[in-house]
């Protein structure tokens, strides 16, 4: 018998893991990200491949080279930065700007904070972000399906932009709707876009998933959803004309994709439920101000990484409810 | 709906394989080692000297203060000396070793089976014979139990609590106590009952002991006193005193505070069942069931054993220890303690000898905290133990105070389910030491 | 121009004004110092790591301007020369003290002390100690996870991987005692350094009998009073079956190393002599 092992209690452990965790959220995006096979072909899988293979390699790099750690590229969050990267992008985009976004993603957005745990912001959002602050042009240069390409035309704007161009050269919301896919095909996912926002079935199929195995809870995606929901059927309700229908706004832009595997990222969400609904509710408020009244026709980025920021803060403010609490005594 | 604590717990699995295992009495052995600190509190004090003779149940060490217990000797025969012995602390501790002659117990010991029911001590005198028996608590924690019973000014007891719950996989010795003791257990529900001049008792058992509810609630029928038995649901930890009495009367212990705040007084079955024995019977504690089980143990079992026993003879009773073994655990395997060696002797608070196998009794490489809040969501008592350790790790005394640190109950939970296999528990003990420590400093001053 | 002067103008008259301001503002509030504790913090070596006792250096400059004498106070870092300009800049004297270093009084490396369990836990001293005794038959050893090493801030001590045990760097050595603090076991002392930095100690602090001592430890302290009797000067004290040499009393005459019958007894930046220290090695090489 070889020597007894000491350590203290407890001395059993549960089947959770790190990599397991990473492992079900790839599997969560996979539906959709055939679909979007489907749909890009070989386009797509060549985005995904660049994205995850420089993801891995510039993790990889950082941590030996410059960290002098120990690599641990195999715990899947790299790979899963890599994966949500591709989905966030064009399936258009050249192979040198899916590299740079991996290094902003990963050099910056994780490693300069100290690796896997410690950073603020999400490093697939912050990696998109500085993409589409750095090169605007092929970042919102959206490819049609294959199946809908034409020789003449290979791009079109997203439904989103489609909507916002058109508000503000004065048409009115019934007569873009008949310019867009209908509400059923944006459900089902045929129209333009990046690789990840076009199925919403898809994608909350994926969600489900995840709910099921417990990896995220309901708090963020209901409350993002359901803010964006709500504010903007009060304002469709004020004037359907200059305001697109609450649903229109939940389909579009990366909205699900979002609410369900950007902004539930545990490094850079809070900890309590409280606090997630709060910061649920924020990012929402958030996109809506930005779809609406914002420049861009698209937010849900945006609100995320600004909301990385108050994280902390929520933190401090939402705490668990401690057993047996002492009210303070009346004086 | 089955009745259970609010928040947080884990869902160990249950390894319940000697729950079938009627409970077998081990042979007296040839030398026992009764440690001298064998409860919560103070150690004993020695009353007796080498070459000595002792008999079964001659009480051969005396409390060494208020919080501290009377002990007996489990055998009869010759004191050989009294020395320092490793004990599961891991340390060397008093103990008094005794070389056993024979099994001649003290004559006004009751040995018979008779189940005695008419109760004839009065309030007061059944809670100085408990003290005087050496009752402790059973459950694991050994405090002592005549003191628990003594209820301090300005509370008044209104619910005594049974603890069958026995929620530690592996574990089954309350189990088959409670099958097999079960009318001599009813006898000792009703004595304490008359202790704490109380009028409702409940006895928590798991719904995974579905026998044990249905016999124990037959027998609480033909009661006088009110007694419920209440199942609950399988959760880890159900069986520590806060949550069983959230479950069973929805109050709340205050942070810092007893059971006996919210007037409930906890004990567990076994202590129970040894409280019947010494107001009916004039035996002291001497004796008691352990569970010895493994992943790997095909004859696992529940033994009456005597106190001082080397857990080497229990080992040996279920075949030797399996040629795999990582670990021998003294206690449950989410709340017991890992030991250097197997030959350490029973005491009052020993409730089972675990046999891990090699393949579970190592630890993962540990991972940074990835926040995924599953230790939040699992503590059943409202901490965050994430940031508890972090605070440990800085060594932020006043912080780990205010952040209520004090108010971990060390089941576990955190460390069961952190997927980044963090120490998370290490540190928060670790932190629990320093903030007493910090206290006890302020109270010098 | 017109625009250009009347800015210059302006701008110039509101920095005065504010100036004005905060010159008698500071004058107002100010907090009366005496200069001689920025003289004294001057003279400090701005380590702020508390050996002397005080929340840093200031603290400490502090104290020394408001106590009576220099008595008790003393800074490990800067040593006597930090104290004697100290006591010159304050006008009070102030008595050397020796030198001291921190000594680690356990030599049981894997080689000698046989490691018996796997320890699994949270890799600090303090938490395994609160354990148990440590993953050797020696419950009183050094646990080799270097928390003296994170407590010292001058690189003085430092963790060696073959004999798992700390290794003080007397150069660097301050003597400001946080690594005594720090070992929960209680292992390191701090030992003047002694005339030419030589000194003798027992390295071992095992308090169980000889047998069991020897059983877990090969260079173990087993009790045997050999040192005890061959000592001249009445330098060694035994308690519990450990010796214990009195470093005020100790000459430095090196007889008991010679005696010592486990090689427990240590001899520092002493010139070599080959003796048992040969034959102690062989029987643990078997």
């Amino acid at each position: 018998m070889e020597k007894l092992v000491v350590s203290q209690s407890p001395h059993l452990h549960s089947k959770e893991s790190v990599p397991k965790i990473m492992y079900f959220v790839i599997i969560a995006l996979l539906p959709a990200w055939i679909f979007s096979l489907y749909l890009f072909r070989l386009e797509a899988l060549k985005v995904t491949i660049v994205s995850i293979t420089s993801a891995v390699i510039v993790e990889w790099l950082i941590a030996k080279y410059l960290l002098k750690k120990k690599p641990t590229i195999w715990d899947g969050s790299a790979i899963l930065t890599g994966l949500l990267l591709a989905m966030n992008y064009p399936s258009t985009l050249p192979i040198w700007i899916i590299i740079v976004g991996s290094i902003a993603a990963i050099g910056i957005g994780k490693m300069s904070f100290g690796g896997l745990g410690q950073n603020i912001f999400n490093p697939a959002i912050f990696g998109r972000v500085f993409l589409l602050v750095s090169f605007p042009a092929q970042m919102t240069h959206w490819p049609l399906p294959i199946s809908l390409r034409t020789p003449d035309q290979i791009s079109g704007a997203t439904v989103l932009g489609i909507m916002k161009e058109g508000l503000k050269n004065g048409e009115t919301v019934s007569q873009l709707m008949d310019k867009i896919p209908s509400g059923m095909q944006m459900f089902y996912g045929v129209m333009g876009g990046s690789i990840g926002e076009m199925s919403a079935l898809l994608l909350i199929i994926g969600g489900l998933f995840l709910l099921f195995r417990k990896i995220i809870t309901w708090h963020i995606p209901v409350s993002i959803l359901g803010t964006v929901f709500i504010f903007t059927g009060i304002l469709w309700l004020i004037n359907p004309e200059q305001y697109a229908n609450p649903v229109f706004h939940l389909l579009t832009g990366g909205l699900i994709l979002g609410a369900i595997f950007m902004a539930t990222d545990y490094v850079s969400s809070p900890m309590s439920n409280s606090g997630k609904l709060v910061y649920g509710a924020l990012i929402g408020i958030i996109v809506v101000l930005i779809r609406v009244w914002g420049s861009y026709p698209e937010g849900v980025s945006f609100a995320i990484l600004l909301m990385n920021a108050f994280v902390p803060l929520i933190d401090r403010a939402f705490k668990p409810k401690l057993f047996g609490k002492v009210k303070k005594a009346k004086a | 709906m089955f009745r259970t604590f609010p928040k947080g717990g884990v869902h160990p699995p249950e390894y319940k394989i000697s729950a079938d295992k009627k409970i077998k009495t081990l042979d007296v052995p040839e030398q026992v080692v009764v440690l001298l600190n064998q409860n919560l509190g103070a150690p004993s004090k020695a009353l007796v000297n080498k070459k000595d003779k002792v008999k079964v149940g001659q009480k051969i060490a005396e409390a060494g203060g208020f919080v501290s217990s009377n002990i007996h000797s489990p055998v009869s025969g010759t004191v050989l000396k009294i020395d320092n012995i490793i004990d599961t602390s891991g340390y060397k501790k008093s103990a008094i070793v005794i070389n056993v002659e024979g099994d001649e117990w003290e004559e006004s010991i009751d040995k018979s089976d008779e189940i005695k029911t008419e109760i004839n001590l009065s309030s007061e005198e059944i809670i100085d014979k408990i003290k005087e028996m050496g009752i402790v608590g059973m459950g694991g924690a050994t405090f002592p139990t005549h003191v628990k019973l003594s209820i301090p000014k300005g509370n008044t007891c209104e619910y005594l609590i049974i603890n069958g719950v026995e929620c530690e996989p592996f574990l089954t010795s309350d189990h088959r106590l409670m099958l097999e003791k079960g009318e001599e257990l009813i006898v000792g529900v009703r004595i304490l009952m008359k202790a704490l001049k109380v009028e409702k008792a409940y006895i928590g058992i798991e719904r995974n002991k579905p026998d044990a509810i249905e016999y124990l609630s037959e027998l609480c029928q033909n009661t006088t006193e009110d007694i419920e038995v209440v199942p609950l649901k399988v959760k880890y930890p159900q069986g520590g005193e806060k949550q069983l009495i959230k479950a069973i009367t929805k109050r709340e212990v205050p942070s810092g505070g007893l059971p006996i705040h919210v007037g409930v007084v906890v004990q567990n079955v076994g202590t129970t069942l040894a409280v019947y024995e010494a107001v009916q019977k004039n035996k002291p504690l001497i004796d008691r069931i352990v569970t010895v089980t493994g992943d790997k143990v095909e004859n696992s079992g529940n033994f009456l054993v005597r106190i001082g026993t080397s857990i080497d003879k229990l080992i040996e009773a279920v075949g030797g220890i399996p040629e795999d073994t990582g670990k021998i655990i003294n206690g449950g395997p989410m709340m017991g303690k890992a030991m250097k060696i197997s030959n350490v002797p029973v005491t009052k608070g020993t409730s089972g000898i675990v046999l891990l196998s090699e393949s579970k009794s190592h630890r993962e490489e540990i991972m940074p905290c990835i926040k995924c809040s599953r230790c939040v969501n699992v503590c059943p008592q409202g901490l965050e133990p994430y940031l508890l350790m972090d605070i440990s790790k800085k060594k932020m005394w006043e912080e780990a105070e205010k952040q209520n640190n004090l108010d971990c109950i060390e089941c576990g939970s955190c460390s069961f389910i952190c997927p980044s296999n963090r120490p998370l528990l290490d540190y928060i003990r670790y932190g629990k030491q320093n903030v007493t420590a910090l206290r006890r400093s302020r109270v010098k001053k | 121009m017109n625009i250009i002067l009347i800015s210059i103008a302006i701008l110039g008259v509101i920095g005065l004004v504010l100036g004005l301001i905060l010159y008698f503002t500071a004058q107002k509030f100010k907090v009366y110092e005496d200069p001689k504790i920025d003289e004294v913090e001057e003279i400090l070596p701005s380590a702020n790591c508390g050996g002397c006792g005080y929340a840093g250096c200031r603290n400490f400059a502090e104290a020394t301007v408001k106590a009576e004498s220099l008595d008790g106070l003393f800074c490990p870092v800067g040593g006597n020369e930090v104290m004697k300009k100290v006591a010159e800049v304050l006008g009070k004297t102030v008595e050397e003290k020796e030198a001291q270093v921190a000594v680690v009084r356990c030599s049981g490396s894997p080689v000698y002390r046989q490691r018996t369990t796997i320890y699994e836990g949270a890799k600090t001293c303090a938490i395994e100690s609160a354990l148990y005794g440590g993953d050797t038959g020696c419950q009183y050893g050094c646990l080799g996870l270097g928390d003296c090493v994170d407590a010292c801030e001058f690189d003085a001590i430092a963790m060696n991987p073959e004999t798992l045990l700390p290794e003080v760097n007397e150069d660097n050595c301050t003597a400001c005692g946080a690594c005594v603090e720090a070992c929960p076991k209680d292992i390191i002392e701090l030992r003047p350094k002694g005339p030419k930095n030589r000194r003798i100690y027992v390295s071992c602090i095992n308090e169980d009998r000889g047998g069991i001592a020897k059983k877990s430890c090969k260079v173990s302290c087993i009790g045997c009073k050999a040192c005890v009797n061959a000592c001249k000067f009445d330098a060694i004290n035994f308690d519990n079956f450990l010796a214990y040499i009195n470093a005020d009393a100790c000459r430095l005459c090196r007889a008991c190393v010679t005696v010592c019958p486990t090689n427990a007894i240590l001899e520092i930046n002493f010139p070599p002599r080959k003796i048992k220290k040969d034959t102690v090695k062989k029987e643990s090489e078997k």
